[in-house]
């Protein structure tokens, strides 16, 4: 593939497309994890939301 | 099921978690094959290989703007109906819609200068993109600062209508001034402009783009939605405590 005397503009911004996508996914997935850990501490501490509380 | 079922929260929940691997999937896929396509495309017989920059460019300018449209049918959600998943879907497509507006406003950048001679022209398709981006800043401002969520989503869902201006304006401001950037050549009366050997790469990189932001918006929902449970479940603990 010939990219021809502009290859590097080509490079540059699929580079930083690339780059924010996957800032973008990162960020999504830690903050997922996060969440999750938050709330399975939250649940072994016993505390529960209004829905899930019996009587 | 009804379309209101997924407005239950954890029934949402549970429809994310089944059908998130599939799209995940599905991207990865068409994304492959828009990238190998993109990539293969023959060069253009004014602006050479560059024209490969479009392949990202012009998906990434139709979703920064489709994110916004979305955030101004949430904002109607939350402002009018006052129903909390349109928050979560507002608030949420915010990064996700100022990332594809960023990716615009760089790789438009990047094309210009070898097709135009300049990275930055301040006309009106430019400008009024940099304002929508600018515009984005300010919702994810809005939300990260409010003390009060509630308050923050009623202001941003404000600024998302009034913000909606600026669409039409987007859309319309080659046409309605005189511009370096160019007109429509994808979506306009009396078809395509762009012949079909860089078309059809271009149609696909779209469809790849936008199963990403349906992708990326429904896993950052599910995300504020867990977000949302762990504040009120503190709440109730704080009050428990207080008791």
């Amino acid at each position: 593939m010939n990219l021809g005397p502009h290859a590097d503009f080509i490079v540059a911004a699929y580079a930083v497309t690339l780059f924010v996508v996957a800032a973008l996914i990162a960020w999504v997935l830690l903050d997922y994890s996060a969440q999750r850990r938050i709330l399975g501490d939250l649940e072994e501490r016993g505390v529960t939301r209004r829905s899930r509380r019996k009587g | 099921m009804a379309v209101i079922d997924l407005a239950n929260p954890t029934r949402f929940l549970r429809i994310v978690d089944r059908v998130l691997p599939w799209l995940i999937g599905a991207t990865v896929f068409l994304l492959a094959v828009g990238l190998y396509r993109a990539l293969n495309a023959p060069d253009d017989y004014q602006q050479g290989a560059t024209v490969k920059i479009m392949f990202l460019h012009v998906p990434a300018a139709w979703f920064g703007m489709f994110g916004w449209a979305l955030m101004s049918v949430a904002a109607l959600g939350t402002l009018v109906w006052r129903h909390p998943l349109a928050d979560v879907s507002g608030k949420a497509v915010a990064p996700i819609g100022a990332a594809f507006t960023f990716i615009c406003l760089v790789t438009g950048s990047l094309w210009g200068r070898p097709t135009w001679g300049t990275y930055w022209v301040w006309d009106a398709r430019l400008t009024s993109m940099l304002v929508l981006l600018l515009l984005y800043l300010g919702v994810l401002a809005l939300y990260w600062t409010a003390e009060d969520p509630g308050r923050g989503a009623r202001a941003a869902a404000i600024l998302s209508l009034v913000g909606a201006v600026n669409l039409p304006i987007i859309k319309f401001s080659v046409d309605w001034w005189n511009t370096l950037h160019q007109p429509a050549s994808v979506f306009r009366i009396g078809g395509s402009t762009i012949d079909p050997s860089l078309l059809t790469p271009l149609l696909i990189m779209g469809l790849a783009f936008t199963l990403l932001f349906v992708t990326l918006h429904l896993a950052v929902m599910r995300n504020e939605i867990l977000r949302r449970r762990i504040r009120s479940m503190r709440l109730m603990q704080a009050q428990e405590v207080h008791a």
